[in-house]
């Protein structure tokens, strides 16, 4: 018992040192250092497309890197590429599970991934020689549920589960590589940075980790949110990260400074954020929400600026393609749109 | 409440389902709900309203809901308080009195407030035996406020037909339930009976409406005791016919161990051994980068050619793919050397400089590394030799410059070659490149030339030139002939 208490006093002295680190360079706030610089003007996106094809509720989406093709996945068991533009359906792959979570592109467009209750992460090959899309590879290690994956490249995937760790896993030979541990929650969803050397994983312990790939080490903790964490992304500069929580706020933190700038709320909504992605320079952050709705923040003067309502259930999940053109959003009404 | 040991994240509420984003959601509403019914402190005005044969008791218009809405949560769109009206309708926080449909309605619609024995948060799960009991007793009173609306008489005999074996026991709780609300005060019975049908509105929703109930399974799983006896909204004793669901698992809370906490503390101190840079520096970054590339932002800016989404013109995607490059996306390749190296173009366009100078090796090392970080783990050992033996051995094709410790570190490496194994030296090699030949490349006439779009301009002039050339000789020749 001696010996966990001293931990303890040892980890909370540490804590309050960090605390105390922050405080030091806290020579102003984001909301001060923006006050000369005006807000954006309204945004009003229209919805080009609508995506109908999946029979029950959309958990996930994602884009591919050509900012044309993207995947979803539904509890109605399958997995959908579509190519946007034309709205059809490039592949409709059933799914051995149906309680799908989550759904990843590979940046070669090679490879789809998805995975959910049965605690596995499935890759499909999209470029099987006889055309057919079939399961290459079931990463099954995991104890808890998958809620989110990402591809590094073709050989490498990063998986965040309900048994509150996060993977690194060899695609080719079906290992771990390295296990992230640290979480005292469940790991609601994970995203990658620019450069690959970074991801970050937010939890149900409402808490957002910095994790170095190639260390396996976490390099940095963010709290501040009073409920979980269910989404996060990184600002397109590497440099800053954003998350999404139950309790109806989304927060910016930065890296360097280390510390949480600004907190984007409105006492006019109530309902948790399911999802978030930041538009192409970072000036927008586009929120999903449980109240059906997506609302959109100027990220540096956190007030909001514009509205996307248009779906008739929650909207689960977001995505901005990477050229920035389009953003896609998938809602438990079973359809995915397409705005801008 | 200590910020340091808040800050860094906790679970510390006893009751999970309190936590339950759900349960977060009521908690808002039901702050709201109380505010708005407490008509001493500024609430709206509930009402008998007089309607033809009779008298409406407990009621409000939307409008006045719209507005104390507006008024008490500075909420200027009236939109918006019509959507935020509807969230509280849709969890059955208020209803209409004369529709199954929960939404807000900005008019002289009335709504009634919904009892706190039916709130959501007292965590009903309501069986569909009681559903049963619900729909049948309503068949058993000859009212026609109580008449059984289409999906709800289907849904009655779907429920006839499973329960066929225990009906009698069925009708018989109807019956009873029938008794005890005819004991109840006429107004009150009215008041009751709204109440309880929108409670079953929010539980069985009209098909085409959303179930609010509804919750994310992945939050579904830690609920803490799933296998508990669920209450009956009509005092029936369960039989035990719930099945536990399969989705739930007993997951038990996970107490932090020691080597949880040692994994900790060495976390914090990897945290607390780090450079924290100012807030103003950081902001200021913040700000110069998303002003930098707000111009490249499509939902902030127009772009030249269209957004193809808008009027379905590809010509944006078109010019991209055809290595022609714009001038603003050649201006982009100046921000810094990864924007140049993350163009396809871009990298090209370097490689062509380097390449004219003679020091090309640094950036073919670096795609050489890159590319070896995405191979598969088996074609690794085999590239990372070769990328040696073309870079950094004795008489290498194309040595690279390193330091003597990058190099001494890199050679270890490759003892056991992986991934990362030149890591540091591609880090050393980068910014190599960034302080010394990137800042020559952007000086450079190839650059220059493709950011004022000058190369089309000598062309022309080029074209002209040789034409006039041709004319004048032509004219010449034509004129020995005549």
């Amino acid at each position: 018992m001696g010996e966990m208490e001293q931990l303890r006093k040892e980890a909370d002295s540490l804590k309050d040192q960090i605390t105390a680190a922050r405080k030091a360079v806290q020579d102003t706030t984001l909301q001060e250092a923006v006050a000369g610089i005006t807000v954006v003007g309204r945004v009003q996106m229209k919805t080009r497309k609508t995506l109908r094809g999946h029979l029950a509720k959309i958990y996930a989406m994602h884009w591919g890197t050509d900012s044309k093709l993207c995947v979803s996945a539904s509890q109605d068991g399958k997995l959908i590429v579509w190519d946007s533009i034309t709205t059809n359906k490039v592949n409709a792959i059933p799914l051995k599970s149906s309680w799908v979570m989550t759904c990843a592109y590979a940046p070669s467009g090679n490879f789809v991934a998805c995975g959910g209750l049965d605690n596995m992460c499935s890759i499909y090959n999209l470029k099987g020689k006889d055309g057919n899309v079939k399961v290459m590879r079931e990463l099954a290690a995991h104890t808890g549920y998958l809620s989110c994956c990402r591809f590094l490249n073709d050989s490498e995937i990063i998986t965040s589960s309900g048994d509150c760790t996060c993977v690194l896993w060899d695609i080719e030979t079906g290992t771990e590589k390295t296990i992230f541990t640290g979480h005292q929650g469940d790991c609601m969803s994970l995203a990658v940075s620019p450069d690959f050397k970074f991801f970050i994983s937010g939890a149900c312990d409402y808490t957002a980790k910095l994790w170095d790939i190639r260390e396996g080490q976490c390099r940095q903790t963010f709290g501040g949110h009073e409920s979980d964490i269910n989404s996060i992304g990184f600002f397109p500069n590497g440099n800053a990260i954003i998350t999404g929580s139950d309790d109806a706020t989304c927060k910016l933190y930065d890296l360097r400074a280390d510390q949480e700038l600004i907190t984007y709320q409105d006492s006019g909504i109530m309902c948790g954020v399911t999802s978030l992605a930041p538009s192409l320079s970072g000036r927008l952050i586009l929120a999903g929400y449980d109240d059906f709705n997506v609302n959109i923040w100027d990220s540096l003067k956190a007030e909001r600026v514009g509205v996307l309502a248009g779906h008739d259930n929650r909207v689960s999940c977001i995505g901005v393609s990477s050229d920035g053109m389009a953003c896609c959003t998938g809602s438990w009404d079973s359809f995915l749109k397409i705005w801008n | 409440m200590a910020e340091g040991s808040r800050d860094q994240g906790g679970v510390g509420t006893t009751d999970p389902e309190e936590d339950s984003p759900n349960m977060i959601v009521y908690r808002k509403i039901e702050d709201i709900v109380t505010r708005i019914q407490d008509e001493k402190a500024g609430g709206v005005a509930i009402r008998t309203v007089k309607s033809f044969l009779s008298k409406i008791p407990s009621v409000v218009s939307g409008a006045d809901i719209v507005q104390w809405l507006m008024k008490n949560l500075s909420v200027e769109d009236p939109a918006e308080a019509i959507h935020l009206g509807s969230l509280v309708a849709a969890h059955g926080y208020i209803f209409p009195i004369s529709d199954h449909v929960l939404t807000l309605k900005d008019d002289g619609t009335l709504y009634r407030f919904q009892s706190p024995y039916f709130w959501p948060s007292n965590c009903w799960e309501p069986e569909n035996t009681d559903y049963a009991i619900y729909l049948c007793k309503r068949t058993m009173q000859n009212k026609a406020r109580l008449e059984l609306a289409d999906y709800e008489a289907e849904n009655l005999a779907r429920l006839q037909r499973a329960f066929a074996r225990k009906w009698e026991f069925i009708f018989m709780q109807a019956e009873a339930q029938v008794k005890i609300d005819r004991k109840k005060d006429k107004a009150e019975r009215k008041i009751l009976d709204s109440q309880e049908r929108a409670f079953w509105d929010v539980h069985r929703p009209v098909p085409g409406c959303v179930n609010t109930t509804e919750m994310d399974i992945r939050k579904c799983r830690r609920e803490r005791n799933p296998h508990r006896v669920k209450k009956s909204v009509y005092g029936v004793p369960d039989d035990g016919q719930s099945q536990p669901s399969p989705i739930h698992s007993s997951s038990q809370p996970r107490k932090p161990t020691k080597e949880d906490v040692q994994k900790e503390i060495t976390f914090l101190n990897i945290q607390l051994d780090r450079h924290c840079m100012k807030v103003s520096k950081v902001a200021d970054s913040l700000m110069s980068y998303t002003e930098q590339f707000m111009e490249y932002d499509p939902f902030v800016s127009a772009t030249d050619p269209s957004n193809p989404w808008i009027g379905d013109d590809t010509s944006f995607w078109d010019l991209e793919a055809s290595r022609e490059p714009s001038q603003q996306r050649v201006k982009r390749w100046g921000f810094s050397l990864e924007e140049a190296l993350k163009d396809p173009v871009g990298r090209d366009q370097f490689l062509k400089f380097l390449e004219s100078e003679f020091s090309s090796e640094n950036l073919r090392f670096w795609l050489a590394v890159q590319d070896l970080k995405r191979r598969p783990l088996q074609d690794v050992s085999a590239r990372a030799q070769e990328i040696w033996q073309e870079f950094l051995a004795e008489g290498a094709p194309s040595s690279i410059n390193l330091d003597s410790h990058s190099y001494e570190r890199t050679s270890q490496n490759l003892k056991d070659p992986g991934r990362y194994s030149y890591e540091d030296a591609q880090e050393h090699i980068f910014q190599l490149m960034k302080s010394d030949s990137y800042a020559r490349f952007l000086r450079s006439n190839i650059y220059q030339d493709l950011l004022f779009a000058r190369k089309k301009v000598i062309l022309k002039s080029l074209f002209l030139f040789f034409f006039y050339i041709n004319l004048h000789s032509s004219i010449s020749h034509n004129c020995l002939f005549l």
